[in-house]
C-alpha cells in the first residue's frame, strides 16, 4: 500500500498512480498464462515424446526379416517312423534338411563357413516345417519354397543395428556370415514382412520367434477372474453402504478403511496374495486365478467408491416414485437406481479393469513373472500377463527384444486405449442429465 | 468328474429348485389363493436356501483340503529331509505336487511317489466328500426351504433379507483385506524384529540383504549382511524429491491455466490429453526410462562433462514426476473450480488482472486442497515400484546426489520377494518390514490429506 495513506489521494492523482503500474501488471499477467502454456506443453510434449519413443521402436517390431528357401522335404528324414504323429516329426530331421537347402544356395566351405552358416536361420525352423507337414501331409516328397524367420542377430543387421563397419572381433556375427547374407540378399531371399510369430508366438527366449499370445490369454483370463469378482463385490458393497448400513461406528470404520485401501501402494498386495493366498491357503503360485483375485482386492476400492458416486447421483424422486406405487426398498434399488445408476458404475468398473490390465508388481511378487511357455488353458494353469512380459523383455540383452518388448507395449496401450475408450462413450451415451 | 463340474451341478440344482418353487407357488395361485408374495419369490427363496449352504460348504472343503493335506503330507517326508538344514516345506510340497501333475524330471524319489500317490488318493476323497456334502446341503436345504411355501409365507421378506445381509457381508470384504493386510505384514515383520533389532532397521546405514544360504556356504559373505534401511528411505526420499520438482510447477500451472485462463475449447483438449499420463501403465513409463531417458540422460551428462550412473535417480525420479502430473493437476484443478465465483468477482471489481485474482484470491483460498493433491502425489511416488524397479537399479548407496544410483523401498520389496524365497531368513522377513513402514508412511500421508480437505471443504459450505 501506499505510504501517504493517510492523505486522500484526488482521482486525478490516483488514476495517474494506477496508469503507471498497469503495464507491468499486465505484463506479468501475461507471464503467468505464458507460464501456463509452457507447463501444458511441456507435459503434452511428454507425452508425444513417450508415444513417439515407442512407437517409432514397436512398429518395426511388429515386422521381421524372412529368408525363403527351396526345401526338399524328404519323408523319410522328416517322419522316420512313418506314421506322421509329432513325435515321428519331433525326432525327424527337419533342422538338417532346412541347413542342407540354405547351403544350396550359399555354398558354404568347409566347416567353418558351415557353422557360420547355421547361425542364419532361427532355431525354430524345423519347428516350423514340423507344424506345416502336420497341416497338410501331402506336401511331403515335394520341393516348396518356404519362408523361415532369419535369426535375432542377422535380424538387427538387417536394421543396421550391428553396422559392416564395425570391426569384425566386436561384432555380433563375423564376416563370413554378412558374406552369405548378402548373397541371400542379391538373390532376393530376404524379405521383411509383418512377423508370424509377435501376435500368435508364445514366450521364448529366442527373440524372433518370442511373441505375445501366452501373456495376452493370461492378461485376458486374469482380468475376467478380477472382474467376475470385483464387480459384483463392488457393486454390492456400494448398494450396502449407499442404501442399508446403518450410521454407527462399523459403518464408518468400513468407509475409512476403503478410502484407505484406495491409497495402499499396489506392492502391497501383492504381499497380501503372497502371505495369505499362497502361504496360508496354499494356493499354487502363477496362476491367473491368483492374479485376477489380488488384482480384484485392488480394484474393488475404485469400483465402490465410483459406484457410490453413481448411486448417490440418482435422485430421489425416482425412488420416491418407486416407494409410491408399493416397490419395497430392494425392489426399487434393483428395479430403478441399479439400471440407472449403471452405467456410471461400469465407467467406474472398466477404469478399475484398465489399472488392473497395467498393474504389473503385485502380479511379479505371486509369481506370475515364471518362464512360461505353454499357453495357458484355463485360471488354473500357470501364466503370465502382459505387462509382466514386458517388465521380463526389458531385461533381456538381445536387441531384438526391445523392438519386441516395445511392440507389446503398444498391444498393451491399443487395449488400455478401446477400453478407456469404451468409458468415455458409455458415459456420454447413458448419461442422463435430471 | 472334478471341482467344475460339481460347481455347475450345484447352479443346476438351485435352478431346479427355483422351478419347483415357482411352480409351486403359481399351482397355489391357480387356485385362486392369495399369495403374499409374486410367485417368482417364492423360487428364488428355495434356490437361495439350496445354493448359499452347499456353495459355502464347496469352498470350504476346496480351500481347507489343501491345507490339511499340505501338512499331513509331512509324514511321509524322510526324517533326514525334514531334519536337514535345508528344509524347506515349499519345495518339498512342490516336488510333490509336481509328481501328482505328472510333471517330472528322470527318477523321483521312493518317498515322492508314495507321497505323491498318497495325495491323489487324498483329493480323490476330498472330492468325492464335496460331492457328497454339498449336493446333499443342496438337495436338503432346498427342501427345507420348499416345505416352508405356502399361502401365506412371505417369500418376499424373507428373500429380501438373504439379499441384504448378502450385501452386508459383501461390504466386510473390505475389512478382511485390511485385516489380511496387517496381518501378513505384521507377523512377518514382528519375527524380523525378533532377529534385527527394530533400532538397526531404522536408523541403520548400511543395506545389505545377503541369504542365510550365502552366509553359511562360507563364500566370504559371512557376516556382511546389514538391514539398516535408512540408504532405502534416503533414495525413496530423493526419487520422490525429483518428481515433485518436476511435476508439481508443471501440475500447479497447468491447472491453473486450465482453470482460469483457458477457453472451454483449449480445456477439453488438453484436460484428457494430461489425464493420459495417468492411464499408462507402469511397466510402460519403466521402460521408456530406462532405455530412452536414462540413455539420454547419461549422454547429456557427459556431454557437459557429468558423470551420470547409467541408473540414475534422476531418470527415474523425472519420468515418476511426468507420471504424477496429472494427480496434481487434475485435483488442483477441481480444487481451483470449487472456489466460489463471487471471491473472483469481488477481485475482479477491484480492478485487479487475472494474475493477481489468482495469486492473491484463488491460490490462499485452494491451498488446502492443493496441498492435499501434493501430499497424495508424494504417496503416489513413494509407493511406485515398477520405474524404480526398471530405472533405478537395486545398488543401496546412502546418497543424495540424484545422478547416483539409489534404490527404493518398493524396489527392495519386489527385488527380495520375487522369485525363490528362503522363509524365516531375515532377507526375506525384512520385505514384510520394509512393507510395513511404507504402509504406514503412506496411510499417515493420506489421512493428513483428507484432514486437510476436509477442513477446506467447511469454509464454503
Amino acid at each position: 500500500m501506499n505510504k501517504n495513506n493517510s492523505k486522500m489521494l484526488t482521482a486525478d492523482e490516483a488514476s495517474k498512480i494506477v496508469a503507471s503500474s498497469v503495464i507491468r501488471r499486465r505484463k506479468k499477467d501475461a507471464r503467468l498464462k505464458t507460464y501456463g502454456r509452457i507447463a501444458i506443453g511441456l507435459a503434452v510434449s511428454f507425452l508425444i515424446f513417450l508415444f513417439v519413443s515407442i512407437f517409432s521402436k514397436g512398429i518395426p517390431g511388429f515386422f521381421q526379416y524372412y529368408v525363403t528357401l527351396d526345401v526338399y522335404l524328404d519323408r523319410d528324414r522328416l517322419d522316420p517312423k512313418g506314421d506322421l504323429s509329432p513325435e515321428s516329426l519331433y525326432n525327424g530331421d527337419a533342422r538338417s534338411i532346412v541347413l542342407e537347402s540354405l547351403y544350396k544356395v550359399i555354398n558354404p566351405k568347409g566347416r567353418k563357413e558351415k557353422k557360420a552358416a547355421k547361425k542364419i536361420i532361427s532355431s525354430n525352423a524345423d519347428v516350423r516345417i514340423s507344424k506345416m507337414v502336420l497341416d497338410n501331409s501331402k506336401i511331403l516328397g515335394k520341393t516348396i519354397s518356404i519362408t523361415f524367420a532369419v535369426d535375432d542377430d542377422i535380424d538387427s543387421f538387417l536394421r543396421g543395428y550391428i553396422k559392416r563397419e564395425t570391426p569384425s572381433s566386436e561384432r555380433r556375427i563375423n564376416d563370413t556370415v554378412i558374406k552369405f547374407v548378402d548373397k541371400l540378399s542379391a538373390e532376393n531371399r530376404i524379405s521383411y514382412k509383418f512377423s508370424d510369430y509377435i501376435l500368435t508366438g508364445s514366450a521364448s527366449r529366442s527373440p524372433e520367434i518370442a511373441g505375445i499370445k501366452g501373456a495376452f490369454i493370461g492378461s485376458m483370463l486374469t482380468l475376467a477372474v478380477c472382474f467376475i469378482i470385483a464387480f459384483p463385490l463392488g457393486v454390492a458393497t456400494a448398494v450396502y453402504l449407499e442404501e442399508f448400513a446403518p450410521k454407527n461406528r462399523i459403518t464408518e470404520i468400513i468407509e475409512v478403511n476403503i478410502n484407505n485401501l484406495a491409497a495402499v501402494p499396489s506392492v502391497v498386495f501383492g504381499i497380501l496374495g503372497l502371505a495369505i493366498f499362497i502361504g496360508v491357503f496354499g494356493m499354487p503360485r502363477s496362476i491367473p486365478l491368483l492374479g485376477g483375485m489380488v488384482l480384484a482386492l485392488m480394484t474393488l476400492p475404485t469400483i465402490i467408491i465410483s459406484s457410490r458416486a453413481a448411486i448417490r447421483a440418482v435422485p430421489p424422486s425416482i425412488k420416491d416414485a418407486a416407494y409410491g406405487i408399493g416397490a419395497s426398498k430392494l425392489q426399487t434399488i434393483f428395479h430403478h437406481v441399479l439400471p440407472l445408476a449403471m452405467p456410471g458404475m461400469l465407467t467406474g468398473t472398466i477404469i478399475g479393469m484398465a489399472q488392473a490390465l497395467g498393474e504389473t508388481a503385485p502380479l511379479l511378487m505371486i509369481g506370475m513373472v515364471a518362464f512360461i511357455v505353454d499357453i495357458p488353458g484355463g485360471v488354473t494353469d500357470p501364466g503370465t500377463v502382459l505387462p509382466v512380459q514386458i517388465f521380463m523383455w526389458a531385461d533381456f540383452a538381445e536387441r531384438m527384444f526391445i523392438q519386441k518388448t516395445s511392440s507389446a507395449i503398444i498391444v498393451l496401450l491399443v487395449f488400455l486405449i478401446f477400453m478407456n475408450a469404451a468409458a468415455v462413450i458409455l458415459r456420454k451415451k447413458l448419461e442422463r442429465r435430471w | 468328474m472334478n471341482e467344475y463340474t460339481l460347481l455347475i451341478l450345484l447352479l443346476l440344482i438351485s435352478l431346479l429348485w427355483f422351478y419347483f418353487g415357482n411352480k409351486t407357488a403359481l399351482s397355489l395361485k391357480n387356485k385362486q389363493l392369495k399369495l403374499n408374495s409374486l410367485p417368482h419369490y417364492y423360487g428364488i427363496y428355495v434356490a437361495l436356501y439350496s445354493i448359499i449352504p452347499s456353495l459355502f460348504s464347496y469352498l470350504l472343503i476346496l480351500v481347507f483340503d489343501g491345507i490339511l493335506f499340505s501338512n499331513l503330507i509331512m509324514e511321509f517326508v524322510p526324517k533326514e529331509i525334514l531334519n536337514s538344514p535345508d528344509f524347506n516345506k515349499i519345495i518339498v510340497l512342490a516336488q510333490i505336487d509336481n509328481a501328482v501333475r505328472g510333471i517330472y524330471f528322470g527318477e523321483q524319489p521312493d518317498w515322492v511317489t508314495i507321497a505323491s500317490n498318497q495325495m491323489i488318493e487324498w483329493n480323490n476323497q476330498s472330492l468325492i466328500l464335496n460331492f457328497f456334502c454339498s449336493i446333499s446341503l443342496a438337495l436338503g436345504i432346498g427342501y427345507l426351504g420348499f416345505k416352508n411355501i405356502h399361502q401365506e409365507f412371505r417369500s418376499r421378506n424373507s428373500v429380501e433379507k438373504i439379499i441384504i445381509s448378502l450385501l452386508g457381508l459383501s461390504s466386510i470384504i473390505a475389512i478382511l483385506t485390511t485385516i489380511g493386510i496387517v496381518f501378513s505384514v505384521i507377523f512377518e515383520s514382528l519375527r524380523f524384529f525378533a532377529i534385527i533389532p527394530a533400532s538397526e532397521f531404522l536408523f541403520g546405514l548400511t543395506w545389505n540383504p545377503q541369504f542365510e544360504g550365502a552366509e553359511r556356504a562360507g563364500s566370504g559373505q559371512e557376516g556382511l549382511a546389514s538391514y539398516g534401511s535408512v540408504p532405502l528411505f534416503v533414495g525413496t526420499f530423493l526419487i520422490s524429491l525429483i518428481a515433485l520438482c518436476v511435476s508439481v510447477p508443471i501440475g500447479l500451472f497447468s491447472a491453473v491455466y486450465l482453470s482460469e485462463y483457458a477457453n472451454k475449447k483449449e480445456r477439453s483438449i488438453f484436460k484428457p490429453l494430461l489425464e493420459i499420463l495417468a492411464g499408462i501403465p507402469t511397466v510402460v513409463y519403466g521402460f521408456f526410462a530406462a532405455l530412452t531417458v536414462a540413455p539420454l540422460m547419461r549422454n547429456g551428462g557427459s556431454l557437459i562433462g557429468l558423470d551420470v550412473a547409467s541408473e540414475s535417480a534422476l531418470a527415474a525420479g523425472f519420468v515418476m514426476g511426468i507420471m504424477i502430473i496429472p494427480f496434481i493437476s487434475s485435483l488442483s484443478d477441481d480444487v481451483i473450480n470449487a472456489v466460489p465465483q463471487s471471491l473472483r468477482d469481488a477481485g475482479y471489481g477491484l480492478g485487479s488482472t487475472k494474475n493477481e485474482v489468482i495469486t492473491n484470491v484463488i491460490i490462499p483460498a485452494a491451498l488446502p486442497g492443493i496441498i492435499a493433491s501434493i501430499i497424495l502425489a508424494v504417496s503416489r511416488a513413494i509407493g511406485e515400484t515398477m520405474i524404480v524397479v526398471m530405472a533405478a537399479g537395486l545398488a543401496a548407496n546412502l546418497s543424495f546426489n540424484p545422478l547416483d544410483a539409489v534404490t527404493t523401498v518398493t524396489a527392495q520389496i519386489v527385488t527380495i520377494l520375487v522369485g525363490d524365497q528362503e522363509f524365516e531368513s531375515a532377507k526375506t522377513l525384512s520385505a514384510f518390514a520394509l512393507a510395513l513402514t511404507l504402509i504406514v508412511i503412506t496411510l499417515i500421508l493420506n489421512f493428513y490429506a483428507l484432514h486437510v480437505v476436509k477442513k477446506y471443504r467447511e469454509q464454503y459450505e
